[in-house]
């Protein structure tokens, strides 16, 4: 059986409610927005760096959700696209000494580029075919980055460092005026929090639109579709595409926001991290994203505080429980507290 | 000409590993239709407890053998407490439970037996095989016991009621519980199977790598692209397709320029990508014929 029917099997408990699924209330949009706009004026510069790290992997489990939730396929290979979007911008950075908001569509339009063109032979594979097929991208790409012949760009093995930005001058002299200063972490966090609600907008409306349908109808039955005259090939390409797209941008970010890229940066740890987030967050739910990257940005410090020795034995413990206990994750948590909420109102 | 057979000789014995790795992927791909990601860790956990149990003054033999039974059980116990809950949940979520297995068991082991590096016994010897300084006793021992238990699966596979109706069980389960076949326990027997040859593997590759909790990481890449190659549905395919990858990556490495040993591992990976998009059932896979 194909992943693809699978996702449908899996699926019919919440696509009950298509037009709502894939986000959130207006309000609750909006407390969010409001409580990521305030939390970083009164936290240390250490836990404005995490939120921002936070934003990132938010970006790049986004990026998964829309290959997969959209478009029912299938990748443990993000990293290798996280990881050519960090190399663009650091590259862009350090040796032609682009601007780093430049960098960012650079990084985004050449992982597209690739993104498409891997989608190409994946084509032909569903299933567990495909997550062969993208794991092997994953392992290989910190190999080839180390490669001798691209060292003189990639820095090798060492990989490169790269200059954290301040805020700009007009933000500064602004600021000055109140006697306040921004700090290099909190500018960037915000310019991070601006690209991040920039690309979950771009999303939703992508996935409100043709071509959103599209990529939903080949989810659900990629035969039906193709009669119904949807170009199959073009949009699951499109779909690679779009999500590598997104994850090269989430990788410029966290190489500024890092200040280094290296191969050992992007294994397949990282991989298989932004797979648990999507699966944590829920799959097809787009603000599952975020509350997927902090699962698995403070989990493993979670797992690390409990037992040190046996960090590793507690994640793969509490992921067991969230399998168990919620196997749409985040999503379906979301949608039980919808529902107590609204008994709630009306009694 | 001399390098080349030589080069060719040394591929069979690195092979030998990759052979028995893919022919555990593949026995639990033909019981659950899934990758197991947590083979490679399962398998390095057996190769542990032998280890423990030859501490204890257990013979190798002896050890072997219950370490079989162990992971036999232990395979079984998996499947019955972790995966049968989630028979009905989306591949998605299969996958997560594989990873979290590997990281359970991976630090599990490191807990109870350390990260330091441990010589593993063999029971054939490590002198050179027939002169040749190439393939030791071992690594022949290896391609023996390798062809052995492809042997007896076959047998067991084709001409036992058990065989049947654990084949019958993974292609078509609503037909196969309609004749009466127990499909839920089929696939536990699947797991507690795959367990047993991955410990076997495990022991085998033990001596050559080296104990340590994370040995399985590159084998398990090198086995699941011998397993595609073969096809994954083929454990003859399987074994085939590990000698074969131990002599691409070796031959490679010799003959293609700028092609060290650091590219090795992308090689395996390249041909993984090769071969699913050129053959995907493998050489001698079966191809998948879905019905509309």
């Amino acid at each position: 059986m194909s992943a693809v029917q699978e996702v449908v099997t899996a699926a019919p408990a919440i696509e009950a409610v298509p037009k709502r699924a894939m986000t959130l209330g207006t309000g609750t949009s909006l407390l969010v927005l409001a409580l990521l706009i305030m939390v970083p004026l009164f936290v240390k510069n250490f836990i404005i760096f995490q939120m921002t790290m936070l934003l990132v992997y938010g970006l790049a489990v986004l990026a998964l959700n829309i290959l997969t939730g959209g478009s029912g396929q299938f990748s443990l290979g993000q990293s290798a696209f996280y990881a050519v979007g960090a190399y663009t911008s650091a590259i862009l950075m350090e040796h032609v000494g682009m601007n780093y908001a430049l960098t960012l569509p650079v990084a985004g339009v050449i992982c597209f580029a690739f993104g498409f063109l891997f989608g190409q032979p994946a084509l032909r594979l569903s299933g567990v075919y495909l997550a062969l097929a993208t794991f092997a991208l994953a392992t290989a790409m910190p190999q080839l980055l180390k490669l001798g012949y691209f060292e003189h760009w990639t820095g090798g093995v060492q990989g490169l460092v790269v200059t954290k930005p301040d805020a700009p001058e007009t933000v500064q002299s602004v600021l000055s005026w109140f006697h306040l200063k921004m700090s290099q972490d909190m500018w960037l966090y915000y310019f991070t929090l601006a690209i991040t609600i920039a690309i979950y907008i771009f999303s939703v409306n992508l996935l409100k639109s043709r071509s959103g349908r599209a990529f939903m109808a080949i989810r659900d039955n990629e035969i039906a579709a193709s009669a119904m005259g949807v170009d199959v090939a073009l949009y699951k390409t499109l779909a690679f595409g779009v999500s590598a797209g997104i994850t090269g941008v989430a990788g410029g970010l966290g190489a500024i926001a890092v200040q280094f890229v290296a191969p050992d940066g992007y294994t397949i740890t990282l991989a298989i991290s932004l797979f648990l987030g999507m699966v944590v967050g829920g799959v097809g739910w787009l603000p599952g994203s975020i509350i997927g990257s902090a699962f698995i940005i403070f989990v493993p410090n979670i797992a690390e505080g409990i037992s040190k020795g046996l960090s590793g034995a507690v994640f793969g413990v509490i992921l067991f429980l969230v399998i168990f206990l919620v196997p749409h994750g985040a999503r379906q948590v979301a949608l039980v507290a919808q529902h107590l909420i609204g008994r709630f109102k009306k009694r | 000409m001399e390098l080349f057979v030589n080069q060719i000789l040394a591929g069979i014995a690195t092979g030998a590993i990759y052979a028995c790795m893919a022919l555990a992927v593949v026995m639990i791909y033909q019981a659950i239709d899934h990758l197991n990601f947590a083979q490679g860790e399962m398998a390095m956990f057996s190769t542990f407890i032998s280890w423990q149990l030859m501490q204890w003054g257990v013979p190798y033999w002896g050890a072997f053998l219950l370490t079989l039974i162990l992971s036999f059980i232990g395979g079984i116990l998996i499947e019955r407490l972790l995966f049968k809950p989630l028979a009905k949940a989306p591949i998605l979520t299969h996958v997560a439970g594989f990873i979290a297995l590997f990281a359970i068991i991976n630090s599990v082991a490191g807990l109870i037996w350390d990260f330091t590096i441990k010589q593993y016994p063999t029971p054939f010897g490590s002198a050179p095989f027939l002169g040749s300084q190439l393939i030791s006793t071992h690594q022949a021992g290896m391609i023996g016991v390798t062809i052995l238990l492809l042997i007896a699966l076959y047998v067991f596979f084709q001409y036992t009621r058990f065989g049947l109706a654990m084949r019958a069980a993974a292609s078509v389960p609503e037909s196969a519980r309609l004749v009466g076949v127990n499909t839920s326990w089929m696939i536990a027997l699947g797991w507690g199977m795959a367990a047993a040859i991955g410990s076997i593997a495990g022991m085998l590759i033990a001596p050559v790598v080296f104990l340590e909790p994370n040995m399985m990481g590159g084998v398990l890449i090198y086995g699941f692209a011998a397993a595609v190659l073969g096809g994954l549905t083929s454990p003859f395919g399987a074994v085939v397709g590990g000698f074969l990858v131990g002599i691409i990556e070796n031959l490679a490495g010799t003959y293609i320029p700028g092609v060290g040993n650091e590219l090795k591992l992308p090689i395996a990976l390249a041909l993984i990508i090769t071969v699913l998009v050129v053959k995907p059932a493998g050489l001698f896979g079966r191809p998948i014929v879905k019905r509309v």
